[in-house]
């Protein structure tokens, strides 16, 4: 009985990600030409309308500004999904993509408050304000980068992984009551400042590129997000192997006492 | 005129940082793979590490 | 659970002296504050309740990571965790000890503080009673991140990095209740309550979420 169950632990913990590599080996080349596609239609719709009466050309921003603040809060809220996998389920993969989705989330609120800021400057005249919305974003471009240096901190990537799940749950809890108390703080304080970025009146000149562009960026998370997934299993694949050769190498030269020099480089030939 | 600059400026920023993305995405997959590469020329294989386990 | 809490306190009292260093933190910072701003009295008297409140902040973070790393050391954190009694409650007892030891001398200190910032009495009691309510909550968030980074080899830092942006309704709401009830139109109440909301919320999550780190650290 313990026999079968062992065996199928290892069938489960073997063939997921094996069978997750295959199958994300077929798809995403397919995802990667659809998100170019969507980039190209989605550029092009950019640079082809025409510019709003009020903010001229700088509205063209908005088309990168608004899919990347999207996605900075759409990965974030991947990240509490994986989390919950990782601790709820203890799923093989879960651990897997909420450490790969941290950097890229990071990557694409960077991008949000550059563009946000290079936006500002010509419409406020700053580069930046302590708008209730630009700080949170700022605060959870901050925890990504503290979950990032987590995960970094940690060797084992089992209890990196549920520990860093912790905190991200923690965090997620912790997102609204940010935004809820940064957007109070500043209406009690300033109130003529407060900026409502609501833009123009949205109609279908401006939708399109932006639904476009929307879709592209959300493509491009993904696309990202499997081919890093890809990678940290072959990371840990290579780990795991270059325990085993440590472990033989030391075996095979018959005394504990050189498992040192194997562990330092069991795939260089040449001693 | 002064804003197209801005324009140009967030293009870029955002640009840099998705191919930053991308590359390191693509550089790190490739390093792994040559990795694994390396140790399964050498004769460590992950079959033989199921038997070993 | 009390024999618990006389035991951390007396360690913290004793060994090592944290709650001391604690205060000497709160006050080193909040000394060193003019001689940044420069000696005026009014700005000082403005600023004096947000000085006060990132300086408390800052004394009580300080003395976070030695929550549960001291037990690990010796061995003790293993038998805490081995227990009968819900983990959660011992962490919850081990907070309250902490902040007692930690948390409650900084409120104390801060009138004598605020004197120094040429704070009026209202802005005193306003400080104290928000500190008194706020920092309970720093130190509950504070916990999860001792937890998570207990098993680290260098932990205390990034304790800080991970709790300062969790810390940041905390300091937005003990500032804004004494600002409230200094300045007239505001109300102070609304605030404040805030404020207890927030500690009662982290009294909830940080424990939770600290035993559940423990247990993920040691399996």
């Amino acid at each position: 009985m313990s026999e079968q169950s062992l065996a199928i632990r290892k069938f489960s913990d073997l063939a997921n990600p094996t069978r997750f590599l295959a199958l994300s080996a077929a798809v995403w080349p397919w995802m990667a030409a659809v998100t170019a596609l969507f980039f190209a239609v989605g550029l092009y719709l950019c640079f082809s309308t025409v510019g709003d009466y009020q903010q001229g050309e700088t509205v063209r921003i908005m088309y990168i500004h608004v899919p990347a603040a999207w996605l900075s809060m759409m990965c974030y809220s991947v990240m509490a999904l994986s989390a919950l996998g990782t601790l709820v389920w203890r799923h093989p993969l879960a651990d897997v993509s909420a450490k790969t989705a941290a950097p890229i989330g990071a990557c694409f609120t960077f991008i949000a408050l550059i563009t946000g800021s290079l936006w500002g400057k010509p419409m406020w005249g700053t580069w930046w304000v302590w708008d209730a919305r630009l700080t949170s974003v700022f605060v959870l471009f901050l925890m990504y980068l503290g979950l990032i240096a987590l995960n970094r901190a940690v060797d084992d990537p089992t209890r990196a992984a549920k520990v860093g799940a912790i905190l991200i749950l923690v965090g997620f809890v912790n997102i609204p009551i940010i935004k809820f108390s940064v957007e109070w703080w500043n209406t009690l304080h300033q109130p003529a400042s407060v900026i409502r970025l609501d833009g123009p009146t949205i109609d279908p000149e401006f939708l399109r590129p932006l639904v476009v562009m929307a879709i592209a960026f959300t493509l491009l998370f993904f696309t990202l997000h499997i081919l890093a997934m890809r990678n940290e299993i072959l990371r840990r694949r290579v780990a795991t192997l270059r325990r085993l050769a440590a472990r033989s190498a030391g075996h095979g030269s018959g005394g504990p006492g050189l498992a040192g020099p194997g562990l330092a480089a069991p795939e260089e030939a040449p001693r | 005129m002064n804003h197209a600059a801005y324009v140009a400026a967030a293009y870029a920023a955002a640009l840099a940082t998705v191919a930053g993305l991308i590359l390191w995405v693509w550089l790190d997959g490739r390093a792994r793979r040559r990795e694994l590469a390396t140790l399964e020329a050498s004769g460590i294989r992950r079959r033989s590490a199921g038997e070993a386990r | 659970m009390t024999a618990l809490l006389l035991r951390d306190l007396k360690l913290s009292v004793r060994a090592g002296g944290g709650a001391m260093i604690g205060v000497l933190f709160f006050m080193t910072v909040v000394a060193v504050i003019p001689f940044g701003v420069g000696p005026d009295l009014n700005l000082l008297a403005r600023i004096g309740p947000a000085i006060l409140w990132i300086g408390a902040l800052l004394a009580s973070l300080l003395g976070l990571d030695r929550l549960f790393q001291a037990e690990r050391e010796d061995g003790s954190l293993d038998l805490i965790l081995m227990q009968e009694t819900p983990l959660v409650l011992t962490v919850l007892v081990k907070c309250l000890a902490h902040w007692i030891a930690t948390g409650l001398p900084l409120v104390i200190a801060s009138p004598l503080l605020a004197l120094f910032m040429n704070m009026d009495a209202p802005a005193m009691a306003a400080t104290m009673l928000t500190l008194l309510v706020g920092t309970p909550a720093i130190t509950f968030i504070g916990a999860a991140g001792a937890a998570v980074a207990v098993a680290l080899p260098r932990g205390g830092l990034l304790v800080s990095i991970l709790v300062l942006p969790l810390a940041i309704p905390v300091l937005i709401f003990g500032v804004s209740a004494v600002y409230a009830a200094v300045q007239e139109p505001a109300p102070f109440l609304p605030p404040f309550l805030f404020l207890t909301a927030l500690t009662l919320v982290f009294a909830v999550i940080g424990p939770v979420a600290a035993a559940a780190a423990l247990r993920a650290s040691t399996d």
